[in-house]
């Protein structure tokens, strides 16, 4: 290898690790998004709902971004193996990311609708603990891909089977308030769908967890393929 | 390995019997005086496969290439332990022949080597001659560089001019050249040592397009520095290091999912 060569690919390097650390932020502030959304709603804030729907277009700019870069490294580097596994991934985890974002901009658009309904109820604990999950779970799974962690990975993905618990306890809970109460149907329907968009957060990390075992073992095992092969 | 085995061979790849490999190198050293320089290599050649061999400079991966018929030996104080097999025949027994072995695994070298002072028809044709015995008719080698030249992808841009000197083509031109004269001998496999090292992106692209449309003909082993090169146009990958073989792969495997860190550390440049 030449001395042209390896001062290339030093350069790519750097490159990757500015890639990483786009990723981070970009996943720090989606996380944050998620939190500030059901503040909000926990806390029947309007200004953080719009907050929210606001800071949106950030992340889709990051996005953008970080697609734009990773399209060029790809082109230019052509790069094999964990780098070519990391490129091919941060352009699906960017996706899952921006998504992170629009279920946060779903539920601050619940708070709204909800304020302007004259009826209310109180949204139940374990929305705040699905928040809570979910945002850890994004968390880890970004950790899990940038440190190219498949343990990790692997963990996230079984946590989110509790979020899918939550969503289906939240549902038969909301339903009993519906029929007992048929005034409480619209708050109640929005706080489902706020459920559901934190159910769907927990998917997304979930992929993000998938990704990652990818990254780091070179295997896949999202739709159960590593159960098949075995 | 006799002579007579040699000429009556009708095409370039008799067919061998089922999974076994066209080449099996077991446990070869190769040696430069006292270095060792290829140290206990054991891998297969597949039928028909195009096989690439990478790995830094100086790892011996064209010392490899050499032992594979026997053009090492060529080199004063060189020499090779353990066996090469060619379709289960030990190359390197004492009865074997070296020319009749460089008819059958026929090589083409980093810059093209056309002969400077014989015609382009003529450059084609040149090795049916080489081990001395009886050369085909005109008629019957005028035949075969047509084939060759076709079946080298020159054909079209050289057909009207088979009388002027090889040297008038290009360089590209001058390397399908060599391998239109290494396909002469009808040989069953191919050694390349860095065939577009020296090429322009235009000739090199036409070089791989040839050695992707031989595969299944003839049994391909090339040497490239250009890991890309490897990417696109082999069915299987060798990584060598300080002489040793580290990882024969498929291609599709080896640079996605390499299975030996070195590996993995060589292809995304993290080496050393």
């Amino acid at each position: 290898m030449t001395t042209e060569t390896t001062s290339g690919f030093r350069h790519f390097h750097d490159q990757l690790g500015a890639l990483k650390q786009r990723l981070l932020a970009m996943s720090a502030r989606a996380e944050e998004l998620v939190e500030l959304s059901v503040d909000a709603l926990l806390t029947q804030d309007v200004g953080k709902a719009q907050a929210v729907i606001e800071a949106d277009r950030e992340i889709d700019q990051q996005e953008l971004e970080v697609e734009q870069l990773t399209v060029e490294l790809l082109a230019l580097q052509q790069p094999m193996a964990k780098d070519l596994r990391f490129l091919i991934s941060t352009i699906k985890v960017t996706s899952d990311l921006e998504r992170v974002g629009d279920h946060a901009v779903n539920i601050a658009q619940s708070v709204l609708r909800m304020h302007a309904l004259p009826t209310h109820v109180t949204p139940e604990p374990s929305i705040a603990e699905m928040a809570r999950r979910a945002r850890s779970m994004l968390a880890d799974a970004l950790d899990a891909f940038v440190r190219g962690d498949g343990a990790l990975g692997r963990d996230v993905c079984k946590r989110d089977d509790v979020v899918d618990a939550l969503h289906d306890s939240l549902f038969r809970v909301m339903l009993t308030h519906m029929m007992g109460d048929p005034r409480t149907i619209n708050p109640s329907l929005e706080l489902l769908l706020v459920s559901r968009n934190l159910e769907r957060v927990a998917d997304l990390a979930t992929n993000i967890g998938e990704d990652a075992v990818f990254l780091a073992e070179g295997k896949q095992i999202k739709h159960h393929a590593e159960q098949a092969r075995q | 390995m006799t002579e007579h085995a040699v000429a009556e061979l009708p095409v370039a790849n008799a067919p061998i019997p089922a999974a076994e490999p066209r080449v099996a190198v077991h446990s070869l050293d190769a040696y430069f005086g006292a270095q060792r320089v290829v140290r206990g290599a054991t891998v297969d050649f597949n039928e028909g496969q195009v096989t690439a061999i990478i790995g830094p400079s100086g790892c011996g991966k064209s010392t490899l290439l050499r032992c594979l018929n026997r053009m090492h030996e060529t080199v004063p104080t060189a020499r090779v332990e353990g066996e090469v097999l060619l379709d289960g025949r030990d190359i390197y027994a004492r009865e074997v022949n070296a020319i009749q072995v460089r008819r059958r695994i026929g090589m083409v070298f980093q810059r093209p080597t056309p002969f400077p002072t014989m015609s382009i028809r003529d450059n084609v044709v040149a090795g049916l001659r080489a081990d001395g015995r009886k050369a085909p008719s005109r008629a019957e080698q005028d035949e075969i560089a047509v084939w060759a030249l076709q079946r080298a992808a020159l054909w079209d841009e050289v057909k009207d001019r088979l009388r002027d000197s090889a040297l008038a083509l290009s360089g590209g031109q001058q390397q399908r050249l060599c391998i239109a004269r290494a396909l002469a001998t009808k040989p069953r496999v191919l050694l390349l040592d860095e065939p577009t090292a020296s090429l322009d992106p235009l000739s090199t692209q036409k070089v791989e397009e040839l050695v992707y449309e031989l595969r299944g003909e003839v049994t391909i082993v090339m040497v490239t520095h250009n890991m890309q090169q490897a990417a696109r146009v082999s069915d299987r990958t060798a990584f060598m290091l300080h002489g040793e073989l580290v990882e024969v792969a498929p291609t599709s495997r080896l640079f996605t999912t390499p299975g030996d860190e070195r590996t993995e550390a060589y292809i995304t440049g993290r080496f050393g």
